[in-house]
């Protein structure tokens, strides 16, 4: 029976919104298989984001600046509380942390590229930093991870900042995972591992434990390089106001706060789905951390986990943050997801823009991938122009809503140019319901 | 000998002379417990810290031979690269933590993780060890002339672990192994090399990893 002519004594199908067809697939396979889910990306539900946030524009009350005309600056220093060698970058916007591993060198060669024709940094990831992101990247990130895998002294001198990981947004308070089809015999012996095995990494430091201990370990840091180069900590949104005090007690020159939409190689999906905060959420306590202890815009901050557009770039600014990194959206910018794909992603029982077995080493874009075959797919050049792209289109874009609101910096864009959409935006941020001069919680209502 | 000496020149100016230099003798006084000390060498010196030392003593250790006559705080000899770091007292937590190579010797007791995710290097610990020792260690020796504590070897991958005392228990995934005679000879040397003589290479027991957990499986997932 359609629904047009359907026997009136009985109801049509219906999907329960509780056991959907996804839930429904879960259960499927978790009978069939016996083991989690585990897969790459970050979390695909639905969540408070940045385009629950408005900008108000200027008008009677405030100037703009002419576009095209009028200077809006974007550049930016990170590590200006102790190191001897600050970061300049041109752009706010760096590029997240992911390791050779999860990446094959060609992607981590075309990140490097990518960033330095935008004059912004790149970061290692779990495993070390090879030669060729260190040639490729004129200003390197060194990720200092529980793991330990590949790390080296003279690596971590020839880094220009320390990225001591705490956590991240897709997994807080969870390790690595690197399943054993992408431990090709260059990952392996980086990582001091048999060839082929899964390879975990550990979710805790080894040497430290708790806010106390990691000063000295920052302490040592600084000592093994001469104080030059800035200390990053990042951490997993989950409780930002704790995590960023401790961190600045601690002595970091920058904070890195990375939100649930934050991707990763391969993790839990239940993880990735249920643990941590959105980055909407995390920002505002967190650059309240910051304001509490008089360190704000002394200790940078750099936010991330879900940042697409120059949009989301300006409103992470004008919340407080004092840049942004991107991983998934840099990645998209490589080739990952691309239409052309489409068959290949079919034959993975996938479709462009749903990909996210990146933990099996079959990425037909050649990205997350240690097959040289499919490796050899990215050009690592034009992947570094396309990078570069977009690096200036966020750039761009984010200086476009700066001059409407009459800024002549993206970092003069303040919580006052913005409003909410609605009411969880409004009460996450506590910045006002557009039209309105509340926000949930506010005080005296 | 160059005497360098804490209660007159601060860490900084001591570690910046250490690794700035090319080879040598140093003796580092009064100490007084500092952590961060003579770290990030990577001469071949010959750096003697008289006293005890804090966290992370000689830590990313490349070349050079330090001795320390004292205790030492957690991470002695961290992620220690080359050359050899040894510890007269005894050594607290996550002694020789990631250390890729070289050897740490450890006269006295070490506490819990002595040895966890250890990369290459080799460690002789002539007390005992404490919990999670060699925890998700990867290669490398860890030789304990004494007792080792609870869960010895969690999750360990291909580090051997000598003990000559008793295991209070072992860790997920860790096993006892037949003593080969290449294993034998890697303990005679390493005794050897850390200047243990009057503790023979017989009676030890030889534990390693037995490689159930190098593939996630559902059936294993009790030891996870």
């Amino acid at each position: 029976m359609t629904k047009n002519h359907h026997d009136v004594t009985k109801t049509f199908p219906r999907y329960s919104a509780t056991f959907d067809e996804f839930t429904i697939s879960q259960i499927q396979r978790a009978a069939a298989t016996g083991i989690y889910d585990i897969r790459g990306g970050g979390t695909k539900r639905k969540l408070p984001h940045f385009d629950d946030l408005l900008f108000l524009g200027a008008s009677m009350s405030r100037y703009p600046l002419e576009g095209y005309r009028e200077r809006c600056g974007t550049d930016v220093v990170l590590g200006t509380r102790f190191a001897k060698k600050p970061i300049y970058l041109k752009t706010p916007v760096t590029i997240a942390g992911m390791s050779f591993g999860a990446l094959s060198a060609q992607a981590k060669e075309a990140l490097g590229r990518g960033a330095t024709a935008a004059g912004t940094s790149t970061t290692t990831g779990d495993g070390g930093m090879t030669p060729e992101e260190r040639r490729h990247s004129a200003t390197l990130v060194y990720q200092y991870l529980p793991s330990r895998y590949g790390m080296n002294p003279d690596d971590l001198r020839k880094a220009d900042a320390i990225e001591i990981v705490i956590g991240q947004g897709a997994k807080p308070g969870g390790g690595g995972m690197l399943l054993g089809q992408k431990i090709s015999e260059r990952v392996a012996k980086m990582r001091d591992l048999p060839v082929g095995i899964d390879q975990r990494s550990a979710c805790r430091h080894p040497d430290w434990t708790g806010p106390d201990d990691l000063e000295i370990k920052i302490e040592e840091l600084r000592e093994i390089t001469n104080h030059e180069k800035p200390i990053y900590i990042k951490v997993g949104a989950s409780r930002p106001y704790y995590d960023i005090s401790l961190a600045v007690k601690a002595g970091a020159d920058v904070v890195v706060l990375d939100g649930m939409q934050g991707g990763t190689a391969a993790t839990q999906e239940v993880f990735i789905e249920h643990v941590g905060i959105p980055i909407l959420a995390a920002i505002r306590p967190a650059v309240q951390a910051l304001q509490d202890l008089g360190m704000h815009r002394k200790v940078q901050l750099v936010v991330s986990g879900g940042i697409r557009t120059g949009a989301d770039v300006a409103k992470a600014l004008a919340l407080g943050a004092d840049a942004v990194a991107i991983g998934t959206a840099a990645l998209i910018a490589l080739g990952d997801q691309s239409p052309d794909l489409a068959s290949e992603y079919a034959n993975l029982g996938a479709k462009p823009g749903t990909y996210d077995d990146w933990q099996d080493g079959h990425d037909p874009a050649g990205i997350t991938t240690q097959d040289p075959e499919l490796a050899q797919r990215l050009d690592p050049i034009l992947g570094g122009r396309r990078l570069a792209n977009y690096l200036s289109v966020l750039t761009m874009e984010a200086q476009t809503l700066a001059r409407a609101c009459g800024k002549s910096h993206v970092h003069n864009l303040e919580p006052e140019d913005l409003v909410a959409l609605t009411l969880e935006a409004a009460a996450m941020t506590q910045l006002p319901l557009a039209g309105t001069n509340w926000y949930p919680g506010k005080p005296g209502y | 000998m160059k005497t360098l000496d804490l209660r007159t020149a601060p860490l900084r100016e001591i570690n910046r002379i250490l690794q700035n230099e090319h080879e040598g003798f140093y003796e580092i006084r009064n100490s007084s417990g500092q952590h961060a000390l003579a770290v990030g060498l990577t001469a071949p010196l010959s750096v003697t810290i008289d006293g005890h030392a804090g966290y992370y003593a000689a830590g990313m250790n490349q070349n050079a031979r330090i001795i320390i006559n004292g205790n030492v705080g957690q991470g002695v000899a961290e992620n220690m690269m080359s050359g050899s770091v040894h510890v007269k007292g005894c050594a607290s937590s996550s002694a020789g933590a990631t250390a890729q190579g070289g050897l740490l010797v450890i006269d006295g007791d070490a506490g819990a993780r002595c040895g966890i995710s250890l990369k290459g290097a080799n460690i002789v610990v002539r007390g005992s060890v404490g919990h999670m020792s060699a925890f998700m260690a990867q290669s490398g020796n860890l030789v304990i002339c004494g007792d080792a504590g609870d869960a010895l070897g969690d999750s360990l991958y291909e580090t051997r672990i000598f003990v000559k005392g008793k295991v209070r228990s072992l860790g997920a995934d860790c096993e006892e192994k037949e003593m080969t005679p290449q294993d034998l000879e890697i303990l005679s040397s390493l005794l050897n090399d850390a200047g243990i003589h009057d503790i023979s290479a017989s009676g030890f027991h030889v534990y390693g990893s037995a490689r159930t957990l190098y593939h996630f499986h559902v059936d294993n997932a009790s030891a996870y």
